[in-house]
């Protein structure tokens, strides 16, 4: 089995609070692991450190990702080395069209992968193939970056980016919050369809609604910035059943 | 009163000179402007209108002016190549003030658009009802310096009931071999009930120091529209100084947009008066400043009869060292009831050290209004930044998008389609440094 992402001993702060507090975790190739934890015990952060936001500052470790120090790159070569995130805030950019967005964000990419800009029609009618994946509105494709969009669209838009960019592990954080039945099922389908043997996921949530679509391989408990217990997808039913007290209790916390 | 002074000796050295060049109407304005500007000089920045632009000691180097009125000879088709692509515009060329000649495109029967100073000999009575009506000369020292000096310039004259579908474009050229100043002067009158489109874009040809002085004065009859935009490419050894006049009859609609893509020093006045029971107003600017470049909008619009609306959007972007300034400010008089109007400005500071000041003002006599203006100074969203780096999206680049987006909400207030395009490449351009320095758009 090939290991793609293997963080170690990872330490972060915030305004100089620490949040994680060492971090260890590995993943291979192909795998879904599941992140869950009560709230303010370090998931977001977790995510973004990884993608590389600047508020973050890592204090110690390592995250190697296909073999590279991860956190060495730049957000954006992160991203072109096969890295993203579907954010649990998507942001706004008013001014911005998607098709304009994304064309950069694709070319970009090909750009850093040796490879020519796709021409107009090449990109439209990948949007058009990408678009059908999570069935996203023509007209919201035509508007400004998630200016005026539902919570539900938000979050259909982040499959939607991810379905272009195509990338090597994906990181979902809290995808499933703010979407009702139907939104949940089109942005899990979404990403199943997305899922071969070489891509992987890391699914943060807090329930084990989103699991029942996207099968969990690991689950991982994150309570006080570090990993209490890792399991099978089993773990997740049990959490959902007993809540978090009895881990709690089992860390001395 | 120093500069003012050599000014003054000036004129009456050459005055003789100049009237002897000039119509008789453009030269009856002069001993007016000559008591005003002797009793004003250049405005100061105590004036409240001035708050932002020092106005003397942009007149205190040695400039040459085209007093004899030698003839340029350039022929502007071989030197300017400005095509905006499905853009099909009747196309005219004025070198420094001096109208280009031999551009003739037809316009319909009736229609005047050629050199103020022949069309003010030609049509005296006409051009005299107009001229220097709007543009108070016992209010502006600028105004009146300009009536001082100006000897021609533009008519552009609509008659009753015209509609002129095919904008007009006017490229304004300054060129010079020796260090220029110009004083030049537009007057367009739609009469009632016509309508036209009119882009003025401003360049520089020469690497010399230019000094540009420009009243535009504007008179909209009853149920007229006039879109009017205003494109600088100048060099940033330019000083432009314009002061438009607008002034609009009942029921009229005006969109007025004054776009700065590069500059050197600039100060634009805008004073439109909405004289006439429902006209309409749409008003904006955009400025993308970088460098020691310096841009400044003042707007007065004054709501004079009931019914009327008016809408202001400036926004600037502002890199390096860059300053820019609004101070915009709206009159609602007694009579002006259902007044609506809205003035907006904000501006982007890309760097610590580029400034940008706002001062929105509103003075209200009617008690049944809708007046709201707003100003906002602030950074480049990081959030928005960073999110879109998560997609792979370079530092660069993002900046790129986000400065683009931020100035397009002007631009799509444009109404001539091909126009927006057009203005949407030359922004991208201009961020990407590829229109550093236009040389009679190369483009």
């Amino acid at each position: 089995m090939k290991t793609i992402l293997e963080i170690k001993d990872l330490h972060a702060s915030v305004n100089g609070k620490e949040i994680l507090k060492g971090i260890n975790l590995t993943m291979n190739e192909g795998e879904v692991h599941a992140v869950m934890g009560p709230n303010g015990s370090g998931k977001s952060t977790l995510s973004s450190v990884l993608v590389g936001n600047p508020a973050f500052e890592v204090t110690k470790g390592s995250v190697l990702f296909y073999g590279k120090d991860l956190l060495a790159l730049s957000p954006e070569e992160r991203s072109h080395e096969g890295l993203f995130l579907s954010f649990q805030y998507p942001v706004e950019i008013p001014g911005v069209s998607m098709v304009n967005f994304m064309r950069t964000a694709v070319n970009e990419q090909r750009k850093y992968r040796g490879l020519s800009a796709l021409t107009a029609a090449e990109f439209l009618k990948l949007m058009r193939e990408k678009r059908a994946v999570v069935e996203l509105d023509n007209k919201l494709a035509n508007r400004s970056v998630n200016e005026g969009f539902s919570g539900g669209e938000k979050k259909r838009n982040e499959i939607f980016q991810m379905a272009m960019l195509e990338p090597r592990l994906s990181i979902l954080d809290e995808t499933d919050s703010g979407l009702d039945i139907d939104a949940l099922r089109i942005v899990a389908d979404g990403v199943n369809k997305l899922k071969t043997p070489q891509t992987s996921c890391i699914v943060i949530t807090h329930y084990q609604r989103l699991l029942d679509y996207i099968k969990p391989d690991v689950v991982h408990v994150l309570y006080k910035g570090r990993i209490v217990k890792t399991a099978g997808a089993e773990l997740a039913l049990e959490l959902e059943q007993r809540g978090y007290d009895w881990i709690k209790e089992e860390v001395g916390g | 009163m120093r500069v003012e002074q050599d000014y003054i000796t000036l004129f009456h050295q050459a005055e003789s000179l100049i009237n002897e060049n000039t119509s008789e109407i453009l030269n009856s304005r002069r001993a007016q402007a000559l008591a005003n500007f002797k009793e004003q000089g250049f405005p100061t920045r105590k004036d409240e209108r001035y708050l932002y632009t020092d106005i003397a000691p942009l007149f205190e180097p040695n400039y040459g002016l085209n007093i004899r009125r030698l003839q340029i000879p350039v022929n502007p088709y071989k030197v300017f190549r400005c095509d905006v692509p499905n853009l099909t515009t009747s196309l005219y060329f004025m070198h420094n003030d001096s109208f280009y000649h031999h551009a003739q495109p037809s316009l319909p029967d009736g229609v005047l658009f050629g050199s103020l100073n022949e069309l003010s000999a030609q049509y005296p009575e006409l051009v005299n009802k107009f001229y220097g009506r709007l543009a108070d000369t016992s209010k502006d020292g600028i105004a009146a310096l300009n009536t001082l000096f100006a000897q021609d310039g533009l008519l552009c004259y609509i008659p009753h009931g015209v509609r002129i579908e095919k904008p007009i474009q006017l490229v304004k050229i300054l060129r010079a071999d020796v260090d220029l100043m110009v004083n030049r002067r537009l007057l367009i009158v739609l009469e009632d009930n016509t309508e036209a489109s009119l882009l003025m874009c401003d360049h520089t040809m020469d690497d010399v120091n230019f000094l540009s002085t420009q009243v535009i004065e504007v008179f909209v009859g009853k149920g007229a529209t006039l879109r009017l935009y205003g494109l600088e490419e100048t060099s940033e050894r330019s000083t432009r100084l314009s002061q438009l006049y607008i002034r609009q009859e009942a029921g009229s609609t005006v969109q007025c947009s004054d776009l700065t893509l590069h500059n050197g020093t600039t100060r634009n006045t805008s004073d439109i008066s909405l004289a006439g029971k429902g006209a309409t107003l749409s008003l904006s600017g955009m400025a993308i400043a970088d460098k020691r470049q310096q841009i400044d909008n003042y707007t007065f619009v004054e709501h004079a009869a009931p019914d009327c609306t008016s809408e202001e959007l400036y926004k600037y972007v502002l890199d390096d060292e860059a300053v820019g300034a609004f101070a915009g400010k709206v009159l609602v008089r007694p009579d002006a009831q259902r007044t609506s109007s809205r003035q907006t400005n904000r501006n982007l500071c890309a760097t610590r050290q580029a400034r940008a000041y706002s001062q929105p003002q509103l003075e209200i006599y009617a008690d049944d209004v809708k007046c709201s203006h707003g100003a906002t100074t602030g950074q480049l969203d990081e959030n928005a930044l960073f999110y879109m780096k998560t997609r792979g999206i370079a530092e660069r680049e993002a900046r790129l998008l986000l400065m683009s987006a931020f100035v397009n909400e002007v631009i799509d207030n444009i109404s001539l389609e091909a126009l927006r395009d057009r203005l949407h490449l030359l922004v991208d351009k201009r961020f990407r440094g590829e229109l550093a320095r236009c040389k009679g758009c190369s483009c």
